[in-house]
Parts: C-alpha cells; structure tokens; sequence
C-alpha cells in the first residue's frame, strides 16, 4: 500500500484503476513544402476545423456551465482567425515555404511569449490560451484524435494538469476522480471536478508514479489522500466514508430547496457561518439561505499591517456580490481573547476573555472601526449586507457604534460614493448584561444575534478553553435557555428579528426548543444546514411548545 | 477621418472578453477602417491579440479613429459602444 498526499480540491471518495490521461502524439517534423498553395489550403481547412470544434466547445460549455464558461472558447475562436497570428502563419507558409504544423506551432510559441512578456498577471495567462489555440490547430493537422480515455471501465484519471479544451472533451462517464501533479483548486480540473461532484486532488508531483497505471487506488477530495493498492483496513474505512458521503449527497438532493418549514407550518431561516470570502461556495453548495455570521478577523489575522480600505472592500463586495440577493451578516472585527494580533499592540492582560476585545477595541480606536465601516457601507451597493457588532453590554456602546455609521454614511455622500440605504444594523447577545439589558437595546437595532459559546461561558463562569471543568460547564443548562427566551421575548416585542450563531444552533437537540421560544434564524457550519433542516422538518412546534417553555421555566427541572 | 477619445471605465479594462466584444463590433462596419490608439502605440481594432497586447487598463485615455464608410455614422456608433461596453 502506497499513500500519497495532495491537495483535496473537491470533496468525495472514489475507487478504480488509475489511468493516466492520453495525449496524442503531437511531435511536429519542421519541413519545406513544394506546393505553397496547397500547404496554405490545407492550413484554411484546419482552422475552419478549429473554430468549428471551437463553437461546439463553447455550446458544450455554455450548457453546462453558463455564459462565462463559453466566452473562454469564443476568444479561442476569435484567436484562432487573428489576423495578425493569421498573417505570421502566412509569411510563414506562402513566403518561406515550411510545413503548416511546423508554421502554427512556432506562430503560437511567438504570440505566447508576447503575452508571457506582459506586466499583467492576467494577460500573462493568456499565454496558455494561443498555445491551446494552435495546439488544436497542429492536431487537426496532425491528423491526431483529440486525447482522452481509452478504457472500458470508469477510471480514476491521473495527468499532470488538464487544458480548458481538454477538460470540457473528457468522457465524463469514465470518470470517477481525478489526481493532477500541479493544478489549482481553481483550475479548470477542479471546477469540473466539483460540478460533477467526483474527486479531484491536485499537486501529487511525481508521487503518482507511470508504473501506478492500472492499480487499484482510492482518491478521498476530504483530506487530499491518494492511496495505491489500498490494504483491506483501508479500503474498507474509505469505503464506509464513501457511503457516508453518497447518503449525505442523497440526502442534499432530496433537501435541497426544499424551505425549513416545521410540520405545521412554522418556518426558520437556516444561514451559515463563515470565517472567508472563499466559503461562499460551501454555503450556496450545502443551500444555505444566507450569511448569518461572516467573522471579519480573518482580514486582520492574514495581513502584516493594518488592512487597508479598499482591501477591506474586494473582499466584502466578493462575499456580497457572490451571495446575489441573499442576506449577509458581517461582523465588525472581533479579536482580543484568544484572537491576538501582533500589529494591534495590545497591552498583555490577565484575563483577556473579559478584557479590551471586539467594539471594546473599536471604540476607543475610532480610525480602525471607521475604515472597516466605509469598506462594508461601500459594499454594501453590490448585495445584501447587515452590520453586527460583536460584545456589546451597553446601550450607549451600540449608540456610539451607530453614530460612527451615520458619520461615515454621510462622508460617502459627500463623496458621490453609492451606498445601499437599506443596511440593517444588529448585536451580538454574547454577554448576560445584554440578555438581560434585550428590552432596551430591541429598540436600537433591527436585529439580534445570539453568540451562545461566549454566553454560556460568561453566564456559567466557565472558561471555554478550560477541559478540566467537566459536568460544571453545561451548554444545556437552563439559565442559559432562559436567557435566549428572554432576548427572544423582547426583540419579538420590539418588531425585530432574533438569530443564533454560536454552536448551539446547530445542537438537533435543542431545535424543538428554539422553535418554541420563537427563534427566527439559526447560521450554522455549512456542513450542518441539511441535517438540520431534516430536523426543522420533522418537528411539529404545536405538540412541545408548551411542555418545553414550562420545562424552561419550572422551578422543578433538574439543574 | 474622424476620431474621438474615450478613458476607460471598466475596472479589468480592454481584457480578453471586451477585447472579444469589440472585434465583433468592429466587424459590422467593414468598409471603414478602425484604429485604437494610446500614447505612440496603435491597432486596427479587428485584431484581437494585438488590441489585448497593447495592455489597456482602467484609466487609460485612447483615441478611436474611423477611416472610409460613413465616418459620422460609424464613429458615432463606436462611441456609442465604448460608452455602453468599456
């Protein structure tokens, strides 16, 4: 048994032979041609060949995967009858009389390194497109069979990366995964491996050796591992996880859509909780039905320095703009505690859980919170965004905050900057002060949202991060439940809306209970919406409302 | 001939795929020649990879010029797409 580890770009489990992919024979011979005329015709029908196959691609891509996709291959076309590539080809063949393939190849390496020359990373790539350009043209040429799969079984296909135009000709009923030597997990390999929902693992180097061909391996997209002649143990652990994975799949299909709606018609939104603008895509995959807590840290703790605003805003208007109309909760920086940043300077403190984090922070350095508020309100015009701040225990805090808002709101007007006029603002109910302070506050914010891992650690006294605590440290423990009856009571009688982000949204054990208290919006891990969406639809509220508030308020319940 | 000049507006400026859009508006004019130019550097606007290597960014400033056909149509019309498209 031989394991390797790559990079899992698209997740699942899959076992076959492993194939490595067959490009054709394309060695081209650099010859003089005796009727030039007839070698200029001969190229004419290639690429008329060429922008056929082209326009076939683009209609192939455009139906599986939209607008976009196709455009790649209509500028291949556009390439391909160039007239400056054109005119080279043809001084080439009419003038010194060489060979067409030879022509082609030598046109393509010229204009490749013409865009490989440019200072613009973008352009620069675009090297790759006019070799794949004439590189199809030469095939035609050639006379070659465009490469693919020779094999009467589904395999697990193993190259070193794949072309745009290679990927979109694969038989994609022979595939069961992929594994690539180089690629990115957003290389055209792993995109296709995703939409199809196969795995796909990149950057094996040589590790797949050419003498692997054929063997049994198991490719898992989870953890990236690629395993040649699996022994029984293996195989059968992978196995068990493919299954799993193919009911979670089923499941997904059968749930997706689908509303979360109680048996008798009670309904819940399930969002999800993400740390970057690249989970997106697990959210809309998992059928999330917006952001209900995007942690902005992730902005600070990946930078040297103070994050910069326009930095601020790509990310924020990524996360907006491939979110389309689906509400985005962001929340304002939340470090302090057991998030420290170095160029924050801050003093080293006793117990840093109850100390100058979150607004705290904000507030008293104004220049850092006001440069994150313009880059979210300039955001704001490209989705749905609302604002949270995170560990508020006082109504002034949230009015100050507010002010800072309506301060850089007006600066943006000033500046002809467009904004959306619609931001909902909310907080976090992460503090007892301000589950017990919920009346007043309800009537500042347009919504709530409760932070149970840091509300069930500051109401237990409990340390978080402290293991030794055992059966005193209770997430269950009805102060807590009654306290998120309480916010929830005083935003429902305030007109405002009442969420949960902390871990215990996505506890199926509770569900019965947050529905009961009325609870409007659960984010959880993506992975975890569909679980609980089964759950959300099994339940029907009518027959344990009652029985589970008296629970929570009786004097009897066992504490 | 007649020229106007236009500065780019579209934040990935004259890429691949306003590149793409642009040859096959040009291609509806054929009996006037289009030209591209920025600072000392030119294109006729039917080809494709030289319009994407001259590197037009956001912010640039070109001048389009039509020559033959009927110029004040034409050059209208491309005003009209750099507006709409760049």
């Amino acid at each position: 048994m031989i394991t390797i580890q790559g990079k899992g770009v698209s997740t699942g489990v899959a076992v076959g032979p492993l194939y490595f992919y067959r490009r054709a024979d394309l060695t081209i011979r650099r010859t003089e041609v005796a009727d030039k005329e007839a070698e200029w015709a001969r190229f004419k029908a290639a690429q008329a060949k060429a922008i056929e196959q082209l326009g076939e691609l683009a209609e192939k891509a455009r139906a599986e995967a939209g607008d976009e996709a196709a455009m790649l291959f209509e500028t291949h076309q556009m390439m391909a009858e160039d007239l400056d590539y054109e005119e080279a080809i043809e001084n080439g063949i009419k003038g010194e009389g060489i060979n067409a393939e030879a022509v082609v190849s030598e046109t393509g390496e010229q204009f490749a390194a013409m865009f490989s020359a440019m200072d613009d990373a973008y352009m620069q790539a675009r090297s790759a497109d006019v070799k794949d350009v004439s590189g199809r043209i030469v095939s035609i040429l050639l006379g070659a069979v465009q490469g693919g799969i020779d094999s009467p079984v589904p395999v697990v296909l193993a190259a070193d990366d794949l072309a745009p135009s290679e990927t979109v000709q694969l038989d994609k009923s022979k595939i069961l995964g992929f594994v690539t030597s180089y690629g990115s997990g957003s290389s055209h390999t792993a995109i296709l491996a995703r939409t199809m929902g196969i795995p796909a693992i990149i950057g094996v180097g040589d590790q797949v050796k050419p003498e692997y061909e054929g063997r049994e391996v198991i490719v898992d997209g989870g953890t990236g591992e690629v395993v040649v002649d699996p022994d029984d143990a293996t195989r059968q652990a992978l196995l068990a996880k493919r299954e799993q994975l193919l009911k979670r799949q089923a499941l997904l299909e059968q749930l997706k859509g689908k509303p979360n709606v109680t048996k008798d018609g009670q309904t819940v939104r399930v969002y999800c909780n993400i740390g970057n603008p690249e989970d997106v895509h697990t959210v809309l995959e998992n059928d999330g039905g917006g952001v209900g807590l995007f942690r902005s840290e992730f902005l600070y703790l990946e930078c040297d320095d103070y994050p910069t605003e326009d930095y601020q805003f790509e990310a924020y208007k990524k996360v907006l703009s491939d979110m389309g109309d689906k509400e985005v909760v962001i929340r304002t920086l939340d470090i302090g505690a057991d998030k420290q940043i170095d160029y924050f300077n801050l003093p080293k403190e006793e117990n840093p859980a109850m100390g100058n984090r979150a607004l705290r922070i904000c507030l008293n350095r104004p220049e850092i919170f006001r440069t994150q508020l313009r880059a979210l309100y300039r955001a704001s015009a490209y989705g749905h965004l609302c604002i949270m701040f995170p560990m508020v225990t006082s109504v002034w805090e949230v009015k100050e905050a507010k002010k800072m808002c309506e301060q850089v709101k007006k600066e943006l007007t000033a500046e002809g900057i467009p904004f959306a006029e619609d931001v909902q603002l909310g907080i976090m109910i992460e503090t007892p002060a301000a589950a017990v302070m919920s009346d007043r506050l309800a009537k500042e914010v347009d919504f709530f949202s409760c932070g149970t891992n840091d509300l069930t650690q500051y109401t237990l006294a409990c340390d978080r991060q402290n293991n030794d605590l055992g059966r005193f440290f209770n997430p269950h423990h009805p102060s807590v439940l009654r306290l998120l009856k309480m916010v929830a009571d005083n935003a429902h009688k305030n007109g405002i809306w009442v969420g949960i982000c902390g871990e215990l949204g996505a506890d199926l054990e509770l569900t019965e209970t947050f529905l009961s208290i009325g609870i409007d919006e659960l984010s959880v891990s993506p992975r975890a919406v569909l679980p609980l969406r089964q759950k959300i639809r099994e339940t029907d509220v009518r027959q344990c409302r009652e029985k589970l508030v008296n629970d929570l308020l009786s004097d009897q319940t066992q504490i | 001939m007649k020229s106007f000049s236009y500065t780019i507006t579209d934040p990935v400026g004259i890429h691949a795929r306003p590149a793409g859009l642009l040859v096959k508006a040009v291609k509806e004019f054929a009996g006037s020649t289009i030209t591209i130019a920025k600072g000392d550097k030119s294109v006729n606007a039917l080809k494709l990879m030289g319009l994407m290597q001259m590197g037009i960014k956001q912010g640039d400033a070109v001048t389009v010029s039509v020559e033959g056909g009927d110029e004040d149509a034409v050059c209208a019309a491309m005003e009209a797409f750099f507006k709409a498209n760049l």
